[in-house]
């Protein structure tokens, strides 16, 4: 994508789009992600089926079923995309 | 205090009458009044049937109340309040009066304590919902409206036929539930799927609500789909059926949303998900589940909302409303990023925002009946919120690349009515007594376990992982999807096309058949009778003669002898 006025160079850009801030930033969500699977060492996770109180089952689950959805989503895609002007000609 | 026994529905009615001949300069009084004085007398109301009228030999029920009803009745009220806000000084008179009508029938379905009635309410809010669409003005908006309002139509003549089977054959209009044993329960009940977005029928919502104006979508996410959920549970609590019907409008919403480029079809997809859920915990049924669909169609009111005044203001301000022109606003729109930011944590459920407190009762409810397939499914579905709901909108809005853009955030009334709404999606999340209070039964359920908040924020914020992992795979292309909808507006148009032109080649191929078998037949009678035909020729008078005298001989002898 092309910006519409002249692209700010590295400087004017804000702090979330300077290249170098990118490390810092994975690093920041990392250690939250970790955190919040850290942190069911210490709290008792009651499961209704069991298999729920895995330790970082919701994690696991989470990424997985969000992948699947995401690499799902992209396959039909290929299927039912069209060019968004499809429909112009509709009466 | 006085008592007030009037529908509540006719105040609104009323306001949308008056909006239009007001003086402009008193027309916010009316737009903000008309729903202030509803909510007013919808809380002054106690329980039972209020209101009774005679209409064709059928006593109906105009108000029928409980704590249910007030439930549904007060959020479209507060929506009339707060869209009327957000729109008053920008929406077209008649926008605003068509959106009073529309939510007048929503809160007199509310209130609807038979079918009749219901039905009439039901049909007002087809009609002005579909003006809604019309206003936003564009030729979009006119083709999608008309789409929009066959589809209603259809849907009230299937409900209308069901409704007149009830009557005929149990001789009650009573709104109860209603077992599926004939073709009547079935009417009503893909009558009501219908408004509720229901699979196959689901593509009107995404088809109509994006063309409306910023402030129009914000009424029309609102009402429709919700008086449909409302109706579900007065008609048919716990039937299983609704659970599967659930999970598969959670999923496809997911989907969709994911594949779009449209920011308000996104959050359009995203309402389908949503009331997925609510469909879904109805189809389970008990007390816990119809509390959980209840709590969330009043929390998913006010964050839906908020997302769509979000996107709208972005739209209002830039005019552009597809994720791939958009990007980088938060630096010049920092509170309708805020506010859109708030809107997505609470659609996604996260902790201390609306969502968190009534999506959970749902999946608990699935839990307590031992539903451990739909459990796993409902929380696969509450990571897929997150996913193109949650991160994807405020991400390709608000982040992503710098698209160049500079808007300003947009004018105050807009911007108090967003305030407003966030406000309320973090109330909600921080004190869930005050929502649990108004339930149709008694909560008996804790939202905020230490168990709960870890497993929530693994799932959540996982997902928000595969998202920023595979964002490559989720780039965005200047397309729509192709849905149910592709039925009706292409294949149904090219079979016709298809038709006609074998018609038309048949009509041919018959006039050459005809035409040759006629000709054959007139060279025949001409051989014959033509002009040089047999039978044609001209006699010579010498012949005649001679048949005369044989005539007259044949005579001759038959009279002798």
């Amino acid at each position: 994508m092309t910006n519409r006025n002249s692209a700010p160079n590295d400087a004017q850009k804000s702090w979330l789009y300077r290249p170098e801030n990118h490390k810092k930033l994975w690093w920041g969500f990392g250690l939250i992600l970790a955190a919040t699977v850290v942190v069911q060492l210490f709290v008792s996770v009651h499961g209704h089926f069991g298999f729920d109180g895995w330790f970082g089952f919701s994690a696991a689950f989470g990424f997985l079923s969000c992948a699947l959805m995401v690499v799902f989503a992209k396959l039909l895609g290929y299927l039912l995309k069209r060019p968004d002007n499809y429909y112009d000609d509709d009466v | 205090m006085f008592e007030l026994i009037f529908p509540p529905a006719f105040i609104l009615i009323l306001g949308a009458f008056l909006i239009g001949p007001i003086r402009a300069p008193l027309r916010p009084l009316i737009v903000l009044g008309a729903p202030l004085l509803t909510l007013y007398a919808i809380w002054q109301m106690g329980d039972g049937i209020l209101m009774t009228a005679q209409f064709l030999n059928y006593e109906i029920q105009l108000i029928e109340s409980s704590p249910l009803r007030r439930l549904f009745a007060t959020i479209f009220a507060i929506m009339a309040l707060v869209g009327g806000l957000f729109a008053f000084r920008q929406a077209k008179w008649w926008e605003l009066a068509a959106a009073q009508a529309y939510a007048a029938g929503a809160i007199g379905v509310s209130f609807a304590g038979d079918l009749i009635t219901m039905f009439l309410f039901w049909e007002l809010m087809a009609i002005f919902s579909t003006v809604v669409v019309w206003c936003g003005g564009t030729e979009g908006a006119r083709k999608a409206g008309i789409r929009y309002a066959i589809m209603h139509l259809v849907g009230g003549v299937l409900l209308k036929i069901g409704i007149e089977g009830v009557m005929v054959h149990t001789g009650s209009i009573e709104i109860q539930p209603i077992p599926l044993t004939n073709i009547d329960g079935w009417l009503i009940l893909i009558g009501v799927l219908i408004n509720a977005a229901a699979p196959p029928l689901s593509a009107w919502l995404a088809d109509a609500y994006p063309e409306s104006s910023p402030s129009g979508s914000v009424f029309l996410s609102a009402f429709t789909t919700k008086t449909a959920v409302l109706a579900l549970i007065l008609l048919f609590p716990g039937q299983q059926i609704l659970i599967w019907i659930g999970l598969y409008m959670i999923f496809y919403g997911i989907i969709y949303a994911l594949l779009e480029n449209d920011m308000r079809r996104i959050l359009a997809y995203s309402i389908v998900n949503q009331v997925g859920f609510m469909v879904c915990g109805i189809g389970i049924g008990t007390e816990m589940a119809i509390n959980g669909a209840s709590a969330h169609a009043f929390a998913h009111i006010i964050y839906k909302a908020l997302l769509l005044m979000s996107a709208g203001s972005v739209l209002y301000m830039t005019g552009r409303r597809k994720c791939s022109e958009l990007g980088g606003l938060y630096h010049s729109m920092p509170l309708t990023a805020l506010c859109g930011i708030i809107g997505a944590l609470a659609i996604s459920a996260f902790p201390f925002t609306s969502g968190f407190i009534s999506k959970s009762m749902i999946s608990q409810s699935a839990a307590d009946q031992h539903l451990m397939m739909v459990w796993l499914l409902l929380l696969a579905a509450s990571a897929g919120v997150f996913l193109h709901a949650g991160i994807k909108f405020p991400w390709f809005v608000f982040f992503q690349k710098d698209s160049g853009l500079r808007p300003k955030d947009p004018p105050w009334n807009m911007r108090a009515a967003m305030v407003l709404l966030a406000a309320g999606c973090i109330l909600l999340g921080v004190f869930p007594e005050w929502l649990y209070r108004l339930l149709p039964y008694p909560v008996d359920y804790v939202p905020y376990t230490a168990s709960h908040l870890v497993t929530q924020l693994q799932l959540l914020l996982f997902s928000g992982l595969a998202f920023f992992a595979l964002l490559p795979l989720m780039k965005r292309t200047l397309t729509i999807s192709l849905d149910f909808d592709w039925v009706y507006r292409r294949l149904i148009l090219s079979l016709i096309n298809r038709l006609i032109s074998l018609l038309s080649h048949l009509n041919t191929a018959l006039r050459n058949i005809s035409s040759r078998v006629f000709s054959i037949i007139w060279s025949y009678i001409g051989k014959h009778h033509g002009p040089e035909g047999m039978l044609a020729r001209t006699w010579p008078t010498g012949s005649v003669v001679t048949w005369v005298v044989v005539l007259l001989t044949v005579f001759l002898l038959f009279s002798i002898y």
